[in-house]
């Protein structure tokens, strides 16, 4: 008899984070693909998901969607989310429900019946309170998305049914009843008394009052944190037990409540609970980054045309780490119009050529997750693959060469990847000599170019930068009043690999001139 | 409880802020010694002198003449003070020894049992405190004192004493334990109070059966140490807000001990000092402290506490009026005693505004509510700036903590560089400082500076010069004269030539 579950209303709500209920998610996590890790997206996964091990998220955070309806579906809901209010009441939401869910594991550990009895009726008091609660706190927002929106139904119907209601009425009753309760104990050398409660006179107070005179500020506290175990102890259980005898009334409801709602907590509910974390998770990540000025924006989908832009992009990971250590992150901005497709970057090292690569990567997969991305104003792709190529370490138990590895990884790309997908490569091919560098590279930017997908490419070959007119070559620039200083921006023009030797040499005053006026004849 | 003598309604801090510049009035004025010489071995006493001198330019004119007239009583009464003062350090000692032994602080028995211990070691220094209020309150007049007594009378009557030696005794929980419980989180007992046992009318009989109500009652087996210490634990437990109670009273008669300890200290110091100056022969008098914007500083036969300390001997004063005046210029051959005389300035005007007597004949001066000192320093150490580079950042921060009431003591500075630019820049600066009536004692070598300020005849200028005479003696008088124009550079030329 479990009349709180199989609940038929006519609700069209299935999940916060699908239309539909087709979406079959594995319960198991995934492993991180390897252009996680290229692209430092499991750091930021792992940042966005730690303390929230609970809800198993990632496993939401590595399913990148491939249909455009999904994304507006989420994009709605996270700009409802936007709503500091909405926010908050959501997280006070997912806060009882973790209170409630740690109730019913420490009950698992209990011997004694009354002990194990109460906390599963404070369990089912905390669940009330947080259902009644969101039903009350949603229903005073202005919500706007067609995700929540439908919950708010779901849960409004819920909340008046007859089982919810008779659930809250009698938690709230016997809980009442226990509260009430007080009872005194006089012990004589190894006899305890339990006995009723006749208001006696708290002696702190007394004493308190005694040397009131001699009060000057702030002094240690003696009292002794007295963490009690849940789990009662023998003495302790004979005094409840007599106590219980005391109350006989209060005692049995309890036992009866602990039988019939056994199952109480709604299934919708339940999932609802974990899965807005992954709205929430990601909405508390941005808020370190929006509190120091960063902004993010809801990306426009070029498909099926590949034009594509974003401007006052950074790289999470790095930024994340960056802001902790107060120091300062550079923004860039990039775009991609007509025929143009590949991004050539080139200058010196240091000089955030890769995080550029991987700020590219970041967007575009955070974009596939129908999530916020970082920028004033994106337009970007939603891919059918991403694959990156990054420099690996050698492997020893590859019989290949590093050079011939190399090929096999990227021949693997190539079997895959269509013109929807996304490429990123950064330095390849390199462990050979320039000419056969150049030589390889080129045939590989062929390829690339072949099958006209997005890519950016990360080089010291300045042959590859104009290419084609499908390539632009972007540079990382200098300070010009300084030209020592990287700014770690990156910005459109020719490659030039001498650029960064000679700023060193002018921060020196070592130049040809300048020497010239130094050294007096 | 307050003892207020340090102030009329407040009591002295010693975790008070003191001047931004403290480090280096320590140093430039030598304060250490005159804070060892107040202390006589007693660390706390130079550590409340420390903070009572350092902190006195934040003192108005009514706070100094109130320490003045405490003081004034305390050197008639110097060994009732002494004896105030040993109470009070004897409670915190005993304090202190009956925490150290035990300090097994996680059990509220124990807990319980070492505050009742220390409640009756303070009861009876609370007990002399009273007799010396009965008996000699009328020794004194100074309004601090007779407040204090007055106080100590009033609060510390025999009522008092009677409740607390009651409650001690019904603490020591000789007659059982009654304690009362709610149910928390899993129905474990929660909230546990200790109750006195109801009025000593009803019987001991109907104590422990209350007719009333039903009691259900098990006993634990004499061999189950596991549930008496379980037993023993529930006891804590209930006794855990009245041990915190009392503990904590006794940790603020305890705060009272101290916060009278400190405030004595400081009239102990001054008690120690007082003594070893008159044994010198040197001369001591109440300062006339004086409002600010009167821009008074003149003194008859001036000491440097500080030098009198060292040498423990008589030295010689020096008399200035530079009443309105806004720059003192001092010049002169070296080891002629102008830096003592500055030191002396600096010292006088912080004794005074803490409320203690000067080494001086008579002694008025406007209060400052920042005194500064720019003495000439050692090659830097860290070797982080270059020596003028160190100057200027010094001379930086004493002008970002400048107020129009403000004393610069300038000892030397800018020498690091020649005197052609030593001297621009001293007169760019000392030029803003009197135009902002900043008050300026300035000692230099810098006869370019000095001389082009003397040469202006300004009203609110005057200028002193010592001497160097072939003689034994360590310090002379400066004199109001022109500054000394020192010709090394000549005289080597006419003595190589």
């Amino acid at each position: 008899m479990t009349p709180t579950s199989n609940y038929s209303f006519p609700m069209t709500f299935h999940s916060i984070l699908h239309k539909s209920v087709n979406v079959i998610i594995k319960e198991k996590t995934p492993v991180a693909p390897d252009f996680l890790v290229d692209l430092n997206l499991d750091q930021i996964i792992n940042t966005i998901t730690t303390g929230k091990e609970e809800y198993n998220l990632k496993q939401y955070y590595f399913t990148p969607l491939s249909d455009l309806d999904i994304i507006r579906y989420r994009h709605e809901i996270l700009q409802d989310l936007e709503n500091p209010i909405l926010f908050e009441y959501l997280k006070s939401f997912a806060a009882g429900m973790r209170a409630m869910r740690e109730d019913l594991v420490q009950k698992e550990k209990l011997y004694y019946k009354y002990q194990y009895k109460q906390l599963f009726l404070d369990s089912a008091k905390i669940y009330c309170e947080a259902v009644k609660t969101l039903g009350d706190d949603l229903s005073e927002v202005n919500l706007k998305s067609q995700g929540l929106l439908s919950f708010l139904e779901y849960l409004k119907n819920y909340i008046q049914s007859h089982s919810f209601t008779k659930l809250c009425a009698e938690t709230n009753k016997i809980i009442n009843d226990l509260s009430t309760i007080r009872y005194c104990l006089t012990f004589t050398d190894l006899q305890v008394e339990v006995h009723k409660y006749e208001s006696e006179t708290d002696f702190s107070t007394e004493i308190e009052e005694a040397f009131a005179k001699f009060k000057q500020g702030a002094v240690s506290d003696y009292k002794v944190k007295y963490s009690h175990l849940l789990k009662m102890n023998h003495v302790e259980a004979k005094i409840l037990e007599r106590v219980a005898m005391l109350y006989p009334n209060i005692f049995m409801d309890l036992d009866t409540f602990c039988v019939e709602y056994l199952d109480y907590a709604d299934k919708t509910i339940v999932i609802f609970d974990r899965e807005i974390q992954f709205y929430i998770s990601y909405l508390e990540y941005l808020a370190i980054f929006k509190q120091e000025g960063f902004k993010f924006c809801y990306p426009e989908f070029s498909n099926p045309q590949k034009g594509v832009y974003d401007y006052e992009v950074f790289d999470l990971a790095l930024s994340y780490k960056l802001i902790n250590e107060k120091s300062s992150v550079v923004l860039n901005d990039f775009y991609l119009e007509n025929k143009e497709r590949i991004l050539v970057v080139s200058g010196p090292n240091q000089g955030g050529k890769t995080t550029f690569a991987r700020t590219f990567g970041q967007l575009f997969y955070l974009a596939s997750l129908g999530l916020q991305v970082p920028g004033r104003k994106a337009q970007l792709f939603l891919f059918d693959n991403l694959f990156t190529h990054f420099e690996k370490e050698e492997n020893i138990q590859n019989l290949h060469s590093k050079l011939e590895d190399e090929l096999v990884r990227i021949h693997d790309i190539f079997d895959q990847a269509t013109p929807d997908s996304i490429i990123i490569m950064n330095e390849i091919l390199t462990s050979t000599t320039l000419q056969d560098a150049v030589f390889l590279n080129k045939k590989i930017m062929e390829k690339i170019i072949q099958l006209d997908l997005l890519c950016v490419w990360v080089t010291f070959i300045d042959e590859l930068a104009s290419f084609s007119e499908k390539t632009v070559s972007v540079v990382t620039s200098v300070v010009p009043e300084n030209t020592a200083l990287r700014t770690y921006k990156i910005v459109r023009g020719p490659a030039n690999g001498l650029a960064y030797t000679l700023s060193m040499v002018e921060k020196y005053q070592l130049t040809y001139e300048v020497l010239n006026q130094r050294i007096k004849s | 409880m307050k003892a207020f003598l340090m102030f009329e309604n407040s009591n002295f801090s010693m975790q008070q802020k003191l001047p931004w510049n403290e480090k280096a009035l320590i140093q430039d004025l030598e304060l250490n010694t005159l804070f060892n010489g107040m202390a006589q071995g007693d660390n706390f006493i130079a550590e409340v002198a420390m903070k009572a001198v350092l902190s006195g330019v934040y003192n108005d004119v009514n706070t100094i003449l109130y320490r003045q007239n405490i003081l004034k009583d305390s050197l008639i009464n110097a060994s009732i003070i002494k004896k105030m003062y040993k109470i009070s350090v004897e409670a915190i000692e005993s304090n202190k020894k009956s925490y150290l032994s035990e300090f097994s602080l996680c059990y509220p028995t124990t807990t319980l049992q070492n505050a009742v211990g220390v409640m009756q070691l303070f009861v009876k220094f609370l007990q002399q405190l009273r007799t010396i209020a009965d008996n000699y309150s009328d020794n004194f007049h100074s309004e601090g004192f007779t407040m204090l007594f007055a106080m100590l009378k009033r609060e510390l009557d025999d009522e008092f004493f009677n409740r607390v030696k009651n409650h001690l005794q019904e603490l020591k929980l000789e007659n059982g334990i009654l304690l009362s419980a709610g149910l928390g989180k899993g129905n474990t007992g929660t909230h546990l109070i200790l109750h006195r046992f109801l009025v000593k009318r009803e019987s001991w009989f109907r104590r422990l059966f209350p007719k009333k109500s039903s009691s259900y009652s098990f006993s634990i087996y004499h061999k189950d140490d596991r549930g008496m210490r379980i037993l023993s634990d529930m006891k804590g437990e209930g006794v855990n807000l009245v041990a915190n109670a009392l503990a904590q009273s006794a940790d603020h008669i305890n705060s009272f001990f101290t916060m009278l300890q400190t405030e004595l200290a400081f009239y102990m110091g001054c008690l120690n000092l007082h003594e070893q100056l008159t044994q010198m022969g040197e001369p001591t008098s109440f300062p006339s402290p004086l409002a600010k914007e009167l821009h008074k500083h003149s003194f008859e036969e001036l000491h440097d506490t500080c030098l009198a300390l060292t040498l423990k001997q008589k030295t010689v004063g020096n008399t200035t009026n530079a009443d309105d005046k806004t720059l003192v210029l001092i010049t002169g051959a070296n080891k002629g005693g102008k830096s003592t005389y500055l030191r002396s300035i600096g010292l006088s005007q912080l004794m005074m505004q803490c409320g203690m007597f000067v080494s001086a004949i008579t002694y008025q001066s406007s209060l400052c509510d920042s005194l500064n000192t720019h003495f000439k320093r050692e090659e830097d150490i860290t070797m982080k700036s270059g020596k003028l580079d160190e100057e200027l950042s010094r001379m930086n921060d004493i002008i970002n903590h400048l107020t129009p009431s403000s004393i610069v003591l300038f000892n030397e500075s800018f020498a690091a560089t020649n005197e052609r630019e030593g001297s621009e820049i001293a007169r760019q600066i000392v030029n803003a400082l009197l135009e902002k009536r900043i008050q300026v004692f300035f000692v230099t070598h810098l006869y370019d500076f000095a001389n082009s300020i003397y040469v202006r005849k300004l009203a609110n200028v005057i200028s002193l010069r010592a001497e160097r005479q072939n003689d034994t003696s360590r310090t002379f008088r400066l004199i109001e004269a022109e500054p000394l124009k020192t010709s090394y550079g000549e005289d080597l030329y006419n003595k190589i030539f």
